[in-house]
């Protein structure tokens, strides 16, 4: 399967009558968007507001990131089996506005959702601070359930980045990445010598407003199964996710899963990338039994000598982590694992809620316990009423003044387990 | 500034007054320098300076040690120092646990800071390194070259209040703080070049190492159920309605203890969740769900169970660290005991 990724560099974002992209300005009709928003008839309103780096902006409680793709060349569309027909995506063309992100915010559904800073030092820990953000403040009509909210701005974001991508369907990329990955068997005689490296991608399923959809199945129903990496630039994995805001992945996460892309990187000179295993993160321990079985089992099917294995979440999810090293390392599988860590305030705690020693090879995204001071913000997209209650958030988290003491869990992706920032932690 | 005042501790052995034979000579303090104290000072360079020097022998210490340790604090607190150091131990078993225990007992009841110095296997190492900063040295008194310049140096900045920066910077011994930093490459870069290492059989360092990891074993069964006094405890974050006592939704600095004495029944009038990892709908709408009270009052009248305890504990086991978790559970696992609770139901989310 083979991928061209064209980027179109976006250096600025502008209110127009007309959504386009000339000369590395992306222009967004306001109204247009706020209409295709509100067909919705769970949304009772919408706000869009524009968010760019450096600014003193702080857009919360925020839901979920998405990068405008579409799709030039090749069959399917972005988001396979939501926002277009189920057909398998990952070969082809596909152009992305590089730099734009959209964002969904409102009032909260289930306490994890995450805060933004344009600039300061929360702005250091989340790589949002760094896009251009279509900001939407999405509204539910009365007496909307949780759930049924969640459902609506997420399927709202999704509309948004789709029909914003679209202005980039003629525009010429300022650069063309490939990604190929053929078929095990010709990418063992390709490379018969270099180790055949996988993927084990562990996505969030425990529930509950925490949730992830691969080609529009709920995740927590699908046994582990392969994909080529390319599906994964295309949308194949979206997120529902409403896990603590610094280690959920966005859809913006998965559309540009940075374990993948530097997997490329090397594939063909120190390794043989041979593809991806999702896998979930169910509650139930027979759940966890199953999947993580059948991941060792597929990662021997596929004849792997290594494995990096990232997760989603904390705590309950640690357990599946464990458990998918133990068993692949098990079956003679080098493995490496991505995660980050709850050692408490003060770092003293244990950081995982599971461990062996089997693990002795382990990328962590940092102590999401460790508190931070953010400091006022001119600006509020969204609002603040619910900071002393996100996850990370505690009883007087925001004084009176507009700043706020809180862990840096309320950051959107701060310590994200896929690997997407310099941040780490050290034992001191 | 006012030359930073230490008081210096150091066993019978490095204070000159003999080995083995002479470790049960009791504690006894001396103004000024004794033995490597001297090394120390001329490190410090009038910067500060060993007011009084602690010696004690180091069989009368482990072997007295609640006496010792009184003793010793007395002495010390005569000359209000600002800084308190021991050693180095270097590999000396005895006088490295001499040397730990009484810079935590200085360092939580004068509240100054402390350190002290000796060999990573010293076992006074693996008992305080988590609470304490222990210069690393060698293993003979033959380091003392080096470990005297890097000790004061270390306890200058202790004393100054700088910051103190990673262990292998510092030359302290790691206490498992974990603290974040940036690295030069994103998380996704490491992975695969520590796989790539892995898988090539050459050096690679994690950025975590394993915890032991602490496995609980299960107690006896109950030999007599209908008898017993149940308990019901969960982590699932069940509060009475508003959350009276702010219990954090996610990293819960607290836990909650509340009666029950009143209710055959949680409702939504009268309880809720204040736990934010999972959809609260169902568990604000009948918290039964999470802390089922209605099914053991059922079981109580029924005579399934003696009885059910009128207290419940809670918390949110949301991203709260095994830390906090197990401070929450010695605190109130001893008035379950005292409230003579014989079972414990504890529910998670």
């Amino acid at each position: 399967m083979r991928l061209e990724l064209g980027r179109i560099k976006i250096t600025d974002v502008q209110f127009a009558d007309t959504t386009k992209v000339e000369k590395g300005t992306l222009y967004v009709n306001e109204q247009e968007l706020v209409n295709m928003i509100l067909e919705d008839e769970h949304i009772k309103s919408v706000k869009v507001d524009l968010a760019k780096p450096g600014e003193e902006t702080r857009i919360t409680p925020v839901k979920d990131v998405i990068e405008p793709r579409v799709k030039v060349d090749g069959q399917g569309g972005i988001f396979p089996g939501v926002m277009n027909k189920v057909t398998t995506v990952g070969t082809g063309r596909t152009h992305v506005l590089s730099g734009v992100a959209v964002v969904t915010c409102g009032k909260i559904v289930g306490f994890q959702e995450g805060i933004i800073d344009m600039s300061g030092p929360g702005a250091e820990f989340t790589p949002f601070s760094k896009t251009l953000n279509v900001c939407f403040v999405i509204e539910p009509i009365e007496g909307l359930k949780q759930h049924e909210y969640e459902a609506a701005a997420r399927m709202a974001g999704f509309k948004a980045a789709n029909f914003i991508a679209k202005a980039g369907l003629d525009v010429l990329p300022d650069e063309v990445e490939i990604y190929e990955t053929k078929p095990l068997l010709e990418s063992i005689l390709e490379y018969p010598n270099l180790p055949k490296v996988g993927y084990v991608y562990m996505l969030q399923t425990q529930g509950l407003l925490h949730d992830t959809y691969v080609y529009g199945v709920d995740a927590k129903k699908i046994v582990p199964t392969i994909l080529y990496p390319t599906e994964v630039f295309d949308g194949a994995i979206l997120s529902g996710n409403c896990v603590s805001a610094c280690d959920k992945n966005t859809t913006y996460h998965h559309q540009n899963n940075p374990i993948i892309h530097d997997l490329f990187a090397r594939h063909g000179k120190d390794i043989n990338f041979v593809g991806v295993i999702i896998t979930n993160e169910n509650v139930y321990l027979a759940d966890k039994e199953r999947s993580s079985d059948w991941t060792a089992k597929l990662c021997k099917f596929l004849g792997l000598d290594g494995a990096i294995v990232s997760q989603e979440g904390f705590g309950n999810p640690d357990t599946d982590l464990i458990m998918n090293c133990k068993k692949i390392e098990n079956l003679g599988i080098k493995t490496v694992i991505v995660t980050d860590e709850y050692a408490g305030r003060d770092g003293a705690s244990q950081s995982l809620a599971d461990a062996d020693a089997k693990a002795d090879a382990v990328v962590t995204g940092g102590n999401a316990n460790e508190v931070i001071l953010l400091p006022p913000m001119k600006k509020i997209i969204g609002m603040l009423n619910y900071t002393d209650k996100i996850a990370g958030g505690f009883d007087g988290s925001l004084r009176p003044d507009g700043s706020i003491e809180a862990e840096i869990q309320v950051i959107t992706g701060a310590t994200n387990e896929l690997g997407f920032n310099k941040m780490s932690a050290t034992s001191f | 500034m006012n030359k930073i005042r230490i008081v210096h501790y150091i066993n019978q052995f490095f204070a000159g007054i003999g080995g083995e034979e002479k470790a049960d000579v009791r504690a006894e303090s001396r103004e000024g320098v004794v033995g490597p104290g001297a090394a120390l000072n001329a490190q410090f360079k009038g910067e500060a300076e060993i007011v009084a020097t602690i010696i004690c022998g180091d069989s009368y210490f482990n072997e007295n040690v609640e006496e010792a340790k009184t003793e010793i604090l007395e002495m010390i607190k005569k000359y209000n120092p600002d800084l308190f150091i021991a050693g180095p131990a270097f590999n000396a078993g005895r006088y490295g646990v001499a040397c730990g225990t009484i810079c935590k007992e200085v360092k939580d009841t004068l509240n100054i800071p402390v350190v002290t110095a000796m060999y990573i296997e010293n076992p006074g190492a693996d008992m305080y390194k988590k609470e304490l900063y222990i210069v690393e040295t060698g293993n003979s008194a033959a380091g003392m070259k080096t470990a005297a310049p890097a000790l004061a140096k270390f306890a200058l900045k202790l004393a100054k209040g700088e910051e103190i920066g990673a262990p292998s910077v510092e030359g302290y011994i790691p206490r498992g703080i974990r603290k974040n930093i940036f690295r030069e490459e994103r998380g996704s870069k490491r992975a695969v070049d520590m796989l790539i290492n892995k898988l090539k059989g050459e050096e690679f360092v994690t950025e975590y190492a394993m915890p032991y990891f602490d496995n609980v074993a299960p107690n006896s069964a109950i030999k007599d159920i209908s008898k017993a006094k149940v308990a019901l405890v969960t982590s699932g974050g069940i509060v009475p309605k508003g959350n009276p006592d702010h219990i954090e939704s996610s990293s819960a600095s607290k836990y909650g203890k509340y009666d029950i004495a009143g209710y055959n029944d949680l409702t939504v009038e009268t309880h809720e969740t204040a736990h934010g990892g999972y959809d609260p709908v169902y568990a604000n709408d009948d918290s039964d769900r999470v802390l089922p009270v209605d099914v053991l009052r059922d079981l109580e009248k029924e005579g399934v169970i003696g009885e059910l305890h009128r207290y419940f504990y809670t918390t949110t086991g949301n991203g709260t660290s095994v830390g906090n978790s197990k401070g929450f559970a010695a605190k109130f696992a001893k008035e379950l005991v005292t409230d003579g609770v014989d079972a414990v139901i504890l529910t998670s989310t």
